[in-house]
């Protein structure tokens, strides 16, 4: 080998070397920063407790991590049947010449900033739930009072994130599935509908699967656009249209004045966000073991 | 191949290039010694958190013009500020407060360097005018959930709060005492847990503009007429009505001293008092006192 394919080999070397060393360094740096928290309050303590008023020394996350958990479900309820029905009309059904000007459309919407889809939500569809949604809502709750701030609002504005992510890696895997399964179905008398649902769907499912996991991953990590639309009230929510926090929304927001016991409560937030996300990716890998396919 | 050979050339041109950039810049920092002439010393700021981020502005400020001073700025809280003066260990304790008579002994000089004030602001919508220091108290503890209790439409009121940490929150929640010692006598944050809470003083803006039924609070310095300020116990919120004391949701930033200033601390003092100074106090959103 020649010496300068050598050099280049090891600054290749390197920059993997750098890339892993960052994630580790990272990880080591939030649990070092929010363990201390975690000791002294308690793991149980601060994982149910349902307090989060820190000024006052109660660290109770529970409400975020419902907050979370809700604002997400909430965009995978929204987003996947969308998803999904987009990448099949994509793939499957509008001419090709078409579907690329559909697809890169979709594609641009990763592109905008998620401060704009906050600022977005937060003087149209906050607005339009309080004045559109809340009157249907108010039909069966009378009692019901709501700003619009809400659930709803970031789980809709998480679906739209999340879109293109679902779209694309979905729309690929559909397309990727060989043209004779399609065509063994449809000589077999299946119609067009029954090909999609029964043979191209089932057999891009690991795709489609791994679609869902990435976006799962960013509406869980996404802040800034749920920051602004979700109200950080941190209660636990009782309907759709309750104001919730998320854990990463507390973080960024309260970060910046944060005393030191305040400020490591919210590294120790940060290390329960990385294992609820750990978690989930085990999850879904397992799963989709279990069915025969992988994320790759 | 060639290409390749050509791009790791500039890489390692490129860390060179970088490297060379600190070395100079060292060689600036040690080059520098100040003129026999000048003062030299260090002035210790120490008290109140609110006052610390405009402290540290004014100090960074400071020492740009005055490489021979050094100006430190802790916190603590102002009765720390109080403390410190006392035992001598700060040329300058810093107050978010009036001075309390029992402190008055130790304190043998009174600087207002800037005011801090808080707007109470309402939709536009709403019918409300004023309110009382202890009516916006009952609101932000839950208390008082519907508008017509303090003179307004019957529809419950929507209370819009800063993040916890807040440097607008604590001053708000002291002064309308929201915030108390409870019976174990700790400081506790009474806001109530209904709150929509917002993190920065444009979300609140933006939430109370859009949103029926809202109350917020937004420094004094951000106020614009997108939103509704409310008079608080008759007077309207204004850079005159703080000064003159007359607006209740306001307090002072301090610096005191227990004895003769030093060389170093009169020209800081002079500084803050300055017409820098009191530029960096109004940039930091807060009312300059000259």
């Amino acid at each position: 080998m020649k010496t300068y394919e050598k050099i280049i080999e090891k600054l290749i070397l390197i920059c993997a070397v750098t890339a892993t060393i960052s994630v580790a360094l990272i990880t080591l740096f939030i649990f070092k920063s929010g363990l201390p928290v975690l000791a002294d309050y308690g793991v149980f303590n601060f994982i149910f407790g349902t307090t989060w008023s820190p000024t006052n020394g109660s660290y109770g996350i529970f409400p975020l991590i419902a907050g979370t958990l809700s604002v997400t479900l909430g965009a995978l309820v929204i987003g996947i049947p969308t998803g999904l029905a987009c990448a099949v009309f994509l793939a499957e059904i509008l001419p090709k010449h078409w579907a690329k000007a559909f697809k890169s459309a979709i594609e641009l919407l990763a592109g905008i900033p998620s401060v704009v889809y906050g600022f977005f939500g937060l003087v149209v569809l906050v607005p339009a739930i309080r004045n559109f949604v809340l009157p249907i809502y108010k039909i069966f709750h009378p009692e019901a009072s709501a700003t619009g701030f809400s659930i709803l609002a970031g789980a809709v504005i998480l679906a739209i994130m999340i879109l293109p992510t679902i779209v694309s890696i979905s729309e690929n895997s559909i397309a990727a599935v060989p043209r004779e399964f399609k065509e063994a179905s449809l000589a077999l008398g299946a119609n067009k509908m029954e090909t999609i649902v029964r043979v191209l769907i089932p057999a891009a499912k690991s795709g489609i699967l791994s679609s869902i996991i990435l976006g799962m991953g960013r509406a869980i990590g996404e802040t800034m656009a749920v920051l602004l639309i979700t109200g950080n009230m941190a209660k636990v929510p009782s309907g759709i249209l309750d104001p919730v926090a998320t854990l990463t929304g507390t973080i960024a927001m309260e970060m910046g004045y944060a005393s030191p016991t305040h400020q490591q409560a919210l590294f120790a937030v940060g290390i329960i966000l990385f294992v609820i996300i750990m978690l989930l990716n085990i999850f879904a890998q397992l799963s989709m073991r279990g069915m025969g396919g992988s994320a790759r | 191949m060639k290409k390749i050979l050509a791009m790791t050339l500039v890489m390692i041109l490129a860390v060179a290039a970088l490297a060379g950039c600190g070395a100079k810049n060292q060689g600036a920092d040690t080059g520098e010694n100040p003129p026999a002439d000048q003062v030299t010393g260090t002035v210790v700021t120490a008290g109140s958190t609110s006052v610390q981020p405009l402290s540290e502005e004014l100090a960074a400020a400071f020492m740009d013009g005055n490489s021979g001073i050094t100006v430190e700025v802790q916190g603590g809280g102002s009765g720390q500020g109080i403390k410190a003066i006392q035992e001598k260990i700060a040329d300058f304790g810093a107050l978010s407060r009036e001075v309390k008579d029992e402190e008055k002994a130790s304190v043998t000089k009174e600087i207002v360097i800037a005011k801090d004030g808080v707007a109470v602001v309402v939709n536009p919508d709403s019918t409300v005018e004023n309110l009382t220091i202890e009516q916006i108290k009952k609101i932000y503890t839950g208390e008082i959930k519907n508008w017509k209790e303090v003179g307004g439409e019957d529809a419950p009121i929507v209370v819009v709060s800063r993040e916890e940490g807040s440097g607008t929150r604590g001053a708000f929640t002291e002064i309308t005492k929201v915030a108390g010692k409870n019976d174990a006598g700790e400081e506790v944050d009474n806001t109530t847990k209904e709150a929509l809470v917002q993190g920065s003083t444009g979300a609140v803006m933006q939430t109370v503009a859009t949103t029926p039924n809202t109350i917020g609070y937004v420094s004094l310095g951000s106020l614009s007429d997108t939103v509704k300020a409310v008079t608080v116990e008759g007077v309207a919120p204004s850079a005159e009505t703080v000064l003159s004391g007359e607006y209740k949701i306001s307090r002072p930033f301090l610096y005191v001293a227990g004895g003769e200033l030093s060389k170093a601390a009169q020209m800081y003092i002079d500084f803050v008092l300055g017409a820098e100074g009191q530029a960096i106090v109004e940039e930091s959103g807060f009312i300059p006192v000259k």
